[in-house]
């Protein structure tokens, strides 16, 4: 871990409303996205993956903690101080439809992100939405066209020539093909895959689904009510998960196998409300391991191999740290 | 299937039909009423007693009022006063209206002060606030636009914030602020593009409004000075003679409703043609 | 397979939806049976026609645009007889939804009522269906939400869908279509607005519900983990036509058809190492609307094995070995 992290998360909350309507959305979260590096976050609703996303861009004001980039702490700037920053990170959305603007051709779309920046004007602007076009696998006269006269997932490639349009270091993508049908869905990954490998940029890869996020991703971080419950490289936690949660999640996920089909232990109840989160561990009112201690403490991380964390203070099952795919 | 395929052509035909019929209604009114000097046939302003409340004739197609003034003629000028007086009521409180609406639906911070202002003028009935701004200001024409602009600004602001708060968390405006667009083209192309429907549906209501509520001030002599014709004090004046010589009122009554008709059969067509889907399916 | 007659007998359907400009088959040629106490999952991904089908079946077309054109639905009631629930009158539909056939949603909270509360819901339905009073029904309510194993549900019984949170609302859906005790169910996506962990507790339900009460099951779906998940029979669609049906294991293990083939290997669950040492998931290129309007296989412009014959002829429903059926002229070279 020597060299600079590209990102760098450190102690990050986000708060909702005022008390007593208080939602406790993120609670001192801390991970690090390396240049050129993949990191999932996953979680179900009331996580707070799409919400560390958003502030990673400021697009919120973070409640607490720090955000650096480019070893620059950026949490505290203002809207203005931050716009320079907002050329080096992107996004890409989950709803294809409403992410792009109804009332504008693809090309003023893509060229808006050209012009903010001031990085192309005239027939070099007309000629770099083309290229971008090419890019995400549409045409060039694409251009002149209106969104609405796209599929989903054509639309969706045009959100993501949006994003690469400024050359970004690192694209937070939150849930991008999760509106998508199976086979368009593939198409997507695919080209983000390809994106990738090609201009080498990092990405924040927002996802509810753990297939997904296995294939896509280098690094895992595991969410629930706005906490850290697990985090490390992607086979290891999916294959070696230490945290009771990430194990249910696994267990629950529908394996595309009749054969896997299995009497799981299913977790009981459900997600509490994040207006008030269980003292202590978050997860125990749902942990088939909690017990009267859980509920003392916000349990620490623990470290399990190599870059691997979790937060438990009962799971003890070993693995070998030296498993490789 | 031939029968449906003949209903489905005849009922967009009428459809865009009426929208053209409107359009060239009211092309036409306006044309009148710029041309006044030249179409009318009589003066506005020339009495002739004798000729005093004379029903719709050769002469006079539709009539003469009280003081044997040739009604067609006041008609026609009528619309001058009455139309450009609408038209720059609409224009102002669309303007203003627009302004304050994005501004309360995209800062929170100025929400609350804007949105106070405008619940407590609306509080008030219009015709109030307009004779009570008109008393305040001295009776006069721009006097009039600018009581009826403050009176209708509201309206079209608590439309333009309803939609700018719709429109704002949609996720291609968070798109834009995260690209670093400037918080002045995120206002002005994609808000502004996305809630001008609304708006220009409100103009075709405040249109209607404004002609009405000039000549209620008119009738109330807080309006436009009488010396001037328009369609408001020719139904105010006309009123007490309406048992017997109902075209005192039924014509200037005709060219209010037919303007604001067509003007509003007008900002619907002119809606769908704004909308990119319907574009295409038209 | 099992031999008594089944449950749900669908052979050659087709919808058609009468618009002012035109008209349109969402769903044609679709041919698929539910056996009692066996779920039959319907996959497809959108623009496949599943919806319409199952709404065809609940007599749930919009009227008057929609309506079946050709086929026949044929069901076995309580009573044993078959009747075809194409050509009933819609009263008598009417008497069969809820008591004979019952259907769940995506979106339970757009089906509650949200001024009555889940108690008051579900005993009205089955005042509706038995003629019980009002004090047996709410009783029969509270058990019903037992039944679905939500805790504490006398006091649930008295909240309103708002008040609860979306596992809980599938679970009200689920009672309520439980409630007077129907053959057969019709689940239409109704984990996919869920959580895994809740949708795991949901799926679970609805297949100890199916054991305990001898109930087929028309699930919906379009998530292939799910189907593996619950289904005992599968009957893929594309573009408004059934390309293959077979048991859930034959259809994963050696699926013919090379849509299905297609759609399983695009999971990635299934991605293939690629050159580069990560993973790549195997795509079919093209969207469905391809389909519109294609006179061949509608498949065809997207298919990996087209031949010329493929754009020309349309292929019929074919049965072969153990009951599996299938839509491809080159089944036998494949």
């Amino acid at each position: 871990m020597s060299d600079p992290k590209l990102v760098q998360i450190r102690g990050l909350t986000k708060h909702f409303g005022k008390a007593p309507a208080l939602v406790h959305a993120v609670d001192d979260v801390s991970f690090d996205i390396a240049r050129g590096e993949v990191v999932g976050l996953v979680g179900e609703s009331g996580s707070g993956k799409s919400t560390i996303g958003r502030l990673i861009l400021r697009a919120l004001d973070l409640t607490a903690g720090t955000v650096e980039f480019h070893g620059r702490e950026i949490g505290k700037l203002s809207q203005r101080e931050i716009r320079p920053f907002r050329r080096r990170m992107q996004m890409v959305f989950q709803d294809p439809f409403a992410s792009l603007n109804p009332r504008l051709r693809i090309k003023d779309i893509i060229g808006e992100a050209l012009d903010a920046h001031g990085l192309a004007q005239g027939a070099a602007r007309e000629r770099r939405i083309g290229e971008l076009l090419e890019i995400v696998g549409l045409q060039a006269d694409h251009a002149a066209r209106f969104p609405h006269e796209f599929s989903g997932g054509q639309r969706q490639r045009v959100g993501i020539a949006r994003a690469l349009a400024v050359e970004p270091d690192l694209i937070v993508a939150d849930e991008p093909v999760s509106a998508l049908d199976v086979s368009v869905q593939a198409q997507v990954l695919n080209l983000l895959q390809d994106l990738r490998q090609r201009f080498g940029m990092a990405m924040l890869f927002i996802s509810h689904d753990l297939d997904v996020i296995e294939l896509m991703c280098d690094r895992i971080v595991v969410l629930y009510l706005g906490r850290v419950m697990e985090a490390g490289p992607a086979d290891v936690v999916s294959r070696h998960p230490r945290h009771p949660y990430t194990k249910a999640l696994l267990a629950a996920s529908p394996r595309p196998d009749p054969d896997a089909r299995h009497t799981r232990d299913l977790l009981k109840g459900d997600i509490p409300s994040p207006l008030s989160p269980p003292s202590g561990c978050v997860f125990r009112t749902r942990c088939p391991l909690a017990d009267a201690a859980c509920a003392k403490a916000v349990p620490m991380m623990r470290n399990a191999g190599p870059d691997h964390y979790f937060a438990c203070i009962h799971a003890t099952e070993t693995t070998s740290p030296e498993h490789v795919r | 299937m031939d029968f449906t395929a003949l209903r489905l052509f005849l009922k967009r035909l009428f459809k865009r039909k009426l929208v053209l019929f409107a359009a060239i209604v009211l092309a036409l009114v306006v044309i009148l009423a710029i041309a006044a000097p030249w179409v009318a046939p009589f003066s506005p302003t020339g009495m002739k007693v004798s000729q005093r409340l004379r029903p719709p004739s050769m002469v006079n197609w539709f009539g003469t009022d009280e003081f044997g003034r040739d009604i067609l003629s006041r008609v026609i000028y009528g619309g001058r006063a009455s139309l450009g007086i609408g038209m720059a009521v609409v224009l102002a409180s669309m303007i203003a209206g627009t302004t304050l609406g994005l501004l309360a639906g995209y800062f929170r911070a100025l929400d609350n002060i804007i949105m106070r202002i405008v619940d407590a003028m609306m509080s008030l009935p219009d015709i109030l606030l307009a004779i009570f701004l008109v008393a305040v200001l001295g009776a006069s024409a721009g006097n009039v636009v600018l009581a009826l602009t403050i009176v209708y600004t509201p309206r079209v602001t608590r439309v333009v914030r309803g939609s700018t708060l719709v429109v704002r968390e949609l996720p291609f405006v968070e798109a834009a602020h995260v690209l670093g667009v400037s918080t002045w083209r995120i206002l002005s192309v994609h808000i502004l593009l996305n809630v001008a429907s609304p708006i220009l549906v409100q103009a075709t209501f405040i249109f209607a409004y404004a002609v009405l509520a000039e000549a209620g001030l008119s009738f109330l002599g807080t309006g436009v000075p009488p010396e001037i014709p328009t369609w408001g004090t020719m139904i105010a004046t006309g009123q007490q003679y309406a048992d017997q010589a109902v075209w005192l009122v039924l014509f200037p009554g005709l060219a209010i409703v037919f303007s604001a008709l067509s003007l509003q059969l007008v900002g619907d067509g002119l809606r769908d043609m704004l909308d990119p889907k319907l574009r295409k399916a038209l | 397979m099992t031999l008594p007659a089944p449950l749900l007998d669908i052979e050659n359907l087709e919808v058609t939806f009468r618009t002012e400009e035109n008209s349109v088959t969402p769903v044609r040629g679709v041919s698929l049976r539910v056996d009692a106490g066996r779920t039959t999952a319907l996959v497809g991904e959108s623009g496949s026609g599943k919806s319409v089908t199952s709404l065809a079946v609940m007599g749930l077309l919009p009227r008057p645009a929609g309506s079946i054109s050709a086929g026949a639905i044929r069901f076995r009631m309580k009573s044993g007889e078959t009747s075809n629930l194409a050509s009933l009158a819609p009263d008598v539909m009417q008497r069969l939804r809820g008591s004979e056939i019952a259907m769940i949603f995506q979106e339970p909270m757009t089906s509650l009522n949200p001024v009555l509360t889940v108690g008051e819901q579900i005993a009205e339905q089955v005042r509706y269906h038995t003629g019980m009073n009002a004090s047996a029904a709410m009783r029969r309510a509270e058990e019903m939400l037992g039944l679905v194993e939500i805790p504490d549900a006398v006091r649930r019984a008295t909240e309103y869908p708002h008040q609860m949170s979306g596992g809980m609302r599938q679970r009200v859906m689920i009672a309520l279509a439980m409630s007077c005790n129907p053959r057969l169910l019709i689940a239409d996506e109704p984990t996919t607005a869920l959580d895994v962990t809740i949708q795991a507790q949901i799926l679970a339900l609805i297949d100890r519900l199916r054991k305990e009460h001898e109930m087929g099951v028309l699930f919906i779906t379009h998530n292939l983990g799910v189907v593996a998940e619950v289904a005992d029979d599968v009957t893929v669609m594309y573009a408004g036509e059934v390309v293959e049906s077979a048991d859930v294991r034959t259809l994963f293990r050696n699926p013919r058809h090379p849509y299905t083939q297609a759609l399983i290997n695009c999971l990635p669950a299934r991605a293939l190492p690629g050159a580069d040492g990560r993973r790549v998931v195997r795509s079919i290129p093209g969207a469905v609307a391809s389909a519109a309007g294609v006179s061949g296989c509608k498949f065809a412009p997207r298919c990996a094995h087209t031949l010329a014959a493929c754009h020309v002829s349309h292929p019929a429903l074919e049965t072969i070995d153990g009951g599996q059926t299938i839509r491809c002229c080159r089944w036998r070279d494949l």
